[in-house]
C-alpha cells in the first residue's frame, strides 16, 4: 500500500506502478464531461482555466446531491473514456493524474507517458465508501452544471489501484493476460 | 366485470418509494451473487474490489446514501390489468411526479438532460422517466422500476443478424461487444440478451432479461444452455472486477426470446453493472 499526496509531482508519478494499491490524500477537483469540454475550449483560446491545472488530480465523479449536515452525496467515479477526447490536451497543459474506471485509449497513454501522468481505478458503484474519504467539498465552477460542476474536494486515504502508469503499465492489459483462459 | 378504480396518487406514491429504496437497498440474492464471486475470485486486486463492493452496499443499507452515485434514468415497467380504469388524472403524468418527487426528496442525483443532441440542459428533477406499458388480463397494477446508470447502459447494443449467422452469430456478437466493453461497465456485470423479434422488440426482450431473478434460466432447455455457455465463456474472459483481471466478470446472463421474421435474426446485448436496481410494487 503506496500513501501518496495530491497534487502530484513527477518523482511520484514515476514511482506509480500498473496494480501499485494507493491512498491519495490531499486536494483533488471533480470534473466529467461538459466541464471538460468548457476547460479545452478555454484552454484553446488561451483563457485561464478555473483552477491552476499544474500537478493536480481529476477525479471523473459527479456526486449525488448533498444530504443536510453531510459533505458530500455519494461519490463514485464515471467512466473515463469519455474524458479521453479532453485529457492529451490537460495533460500536456500539467495535470498529473486521473482517477476514473475504465480502460484509457492510446493518445492519452501516449500523452501519460509524454508528460508524465498516472491514471488511477477507483471501484465504480463504492459511492457510499469513497464518500466517506471527502472532508471537504466545495463548487469551484460551473455550478449550472449541476452534478457536472467542478469541484474541489479533500480527500483523506481515498483507495485507489494504479490502472495505467506513466510506463505503459497497464493492468487492464495485464490482468486478462494473467486470468483469461482459453474456452472451450 | 366490474372495473376496479386506482388512483393515479396512489401510482405517484408507489413510483416514489420505488425510486428512494432502489438506490439504497441492494438485493440479498445479488449480495449473496457477489459474496460467492468473492469466494472463488482468484485475483487479489479482483477479491479487493469486491470486498469494497460488499462493504458499500453494507454502508448504504445502513446510511441510505446511494449506494451509487448514478442513481440512473427511472425506467417504469406498468403492467395494467385491463379490468381496471385510473381516476386522478393522467398516468403517465403520475408516474413522472413519482419520480419527480423521489429523486428530489431522497436526493438522489438529477441524470437527465432535455435536448440529447445540441444543448443537453439538465431538467433538474430526474424527469421524464422512461415507461414501458403492457396490458394484462386481471386487475391488478404490477409498477417495476428499473434504476439504469449511464455507464452499462453504453455498453449495449443492437446487431441484425442474418439467419445464416444463427445461435453461433448471437454468441459472437454477445461475446465481442461484453470483451470491448472491458472494465468500462463496472464489472462483475449482468448480462441481459435478446434474440428475436423486431429491431426495437429484440432491445426490448434484453432489457427486461435483466428484471429476472439472478440466475434464472429460460424455460427452453436449448437456451437455458446457452445461458450457461455464455457466462462461462465470459468468466473465462479474465476480464474481472473492474476490468483489472480476475476470474469474476459476470454474475448471470439471462437470454430472453421472441419470433422473428424470416429474413431476420435480431439480437441485443444490455449490460446491468454490479449495481442492479429493480424493485417491484402491486396495486
Amino acid at each position: 500500500m503506496k500513501r501518496v499526496s495530491a497534487p502530484l509531482s513527477d518523482d511520484v508519478v514515476e514511482d506509480l506502478r500498473a496494480g501499485d494499491e494507493v491512498l491519495i490524500s490531499g486536494v483533488i477537483y471533480a470534473a466529467r464531461d461538459a466541464a471538460h469540454k468548457r476547460m479545452v475550449d478555454l484552454l484553446s483560446k488561451g483563457e485561464p482555466l478555473p483552477f491552476d491545472i499544474k500537478g493536480q488530480v481529476i477525479y471523473y465523479a459527479g456526486p449525488s446531491p448533498t444530504r443536510p449536515g453531510e459533505v458530500i452525496g455519494s461519490a463514485g467515479p464515471t467512466t473515463s473514456y469519455r474524458m479521453d477526447p479532453y485529457a492529451p490536451v490537460l495533460i500536456q497543459n500539467g495535470l498529473k493524474g486521473m482517477i476514473g474506471k475504465g480502460q484509457r485509449t492510446e493518445p492519452v497513454v501516449e500523452a501519460m507517458k509524454r508528460f508524465k501522468a498516472v491514471y488511477f481505478a477507483a471501484v465504480g458503484g463504492a459511492g457510499a465508501l469513497i464518500a466517506r474519504a471527502v472532508k471537504s467539498n466545495k463548487i469551484v465552477a460551473y455550478e449550472e452544471l449541476g452534478p457536472e460542476a467542478v469541484r474541489m474536494l479533500e480527500v483523506a486515504d481515498f483507495p485507489v489501484i494504479v490502472a495505467q502508469d506513466c510506463h505503459g503499465g497497464d493492468l487492464f492489459v495485464e490482468g486478462v493476460r494473467k486470468y483469461g483462459r482459453p474456452f472451450p | 366485470m366490474a372495473k376496479r378504480t386506482v388512483q393515479t396518487s396512489e401510482i405517484t406514491e408507489k413510483v416514489k418509494q420505488l425510486c428512494t429504496s432502489a438506490s439504497w437497498d441492494l438485493d440479498d440474492d445479488l449480495i449473496t451473487s457477489i459474496k460467492e464471486g468473492l469466494r472463488v475470485e482468484e485475483s487479489p486486486t479482483g477479491k479487493q474490489i469486491l470486498e469494497q463492493i460488499l462493504e458499500n452496499a453494507r454502508i448504504s443499507r445502513e446510511t441510505k446514501l446511494p449506494s451509487c452515485q448514478d442513481t440512473g434514468f427511472a425506467i417504469i415497467f406498468l403492467e395494467i390489468g385491463q379490468d381496471v380504469c385510473f381516476e386522478g388524472g393522467d398516468l403517465n403524468e403520475a408516474v413522472h411526479e413519482g419520480v419527480r418527487q423521489g429523486y428530489g426528496e431522497a436526493y438522489l442525483r438529477k441524470s437527465i438532460v432535455d435536448d440529447p443532441a445540441i444543448d443537453r440542459k439538465n431538467t433538474r428533477d430526474n424527469t421524464p422517466a422512461v415507461i414501458h406499458t403492457e396490458i394484462v388480463k386481471g386487475d391488478r397494477v404490477k409498477i417495476v422500476l428499473a434504476a439504469k446508470g449511464g455507464g452499462s447502459e453504453n455498453m449495449s447494443g443492437v446487431a441484425m443478424l442474418k439467419p445464416a449467422d444463427g445461435i453461433e452469430g448471437v454468441r459472437r456478437f454477445v461475446i465481442e461487444r461484453v470483451k470491448k466493453a472491458g472494465g468500462n461497465p463496472c464489472p462483475p456485470i449482468i448480462v441481459g440478451v435478446g434474440i428475436g423479434g423486431t429491431f426495437e422488440k429484440c432491445a426490448l426482450l434484453a432489457k427486461k432479461a435483466l428484471l429476472r431473478p439472478l440466475g434464472s434460466h429460460h424455460p427452453d432447455k436449448r437456451y437455458a444452455a446457452f445461458e450457461t455457455e455464455l457466462l462461462e465463456e465470459i468468466n473465462a474472459s479474465g476480464i474481472g472486477p473492474q476490468g483489472l483481471g480476475g476470474r469474476v466478470t459476470a454474475l448471470a446472463v439471462h437470454v430472453e426470446t421472441f419470433p422473428c421474421h424470416i429474413a431476420s435474426l435480431p439480437a441485443a446485448v444490455n449490460v446491468n453493472c454490479h449495481a442492479s436496481r429493480h424493485k417491484e410494487a402491486i396495486i
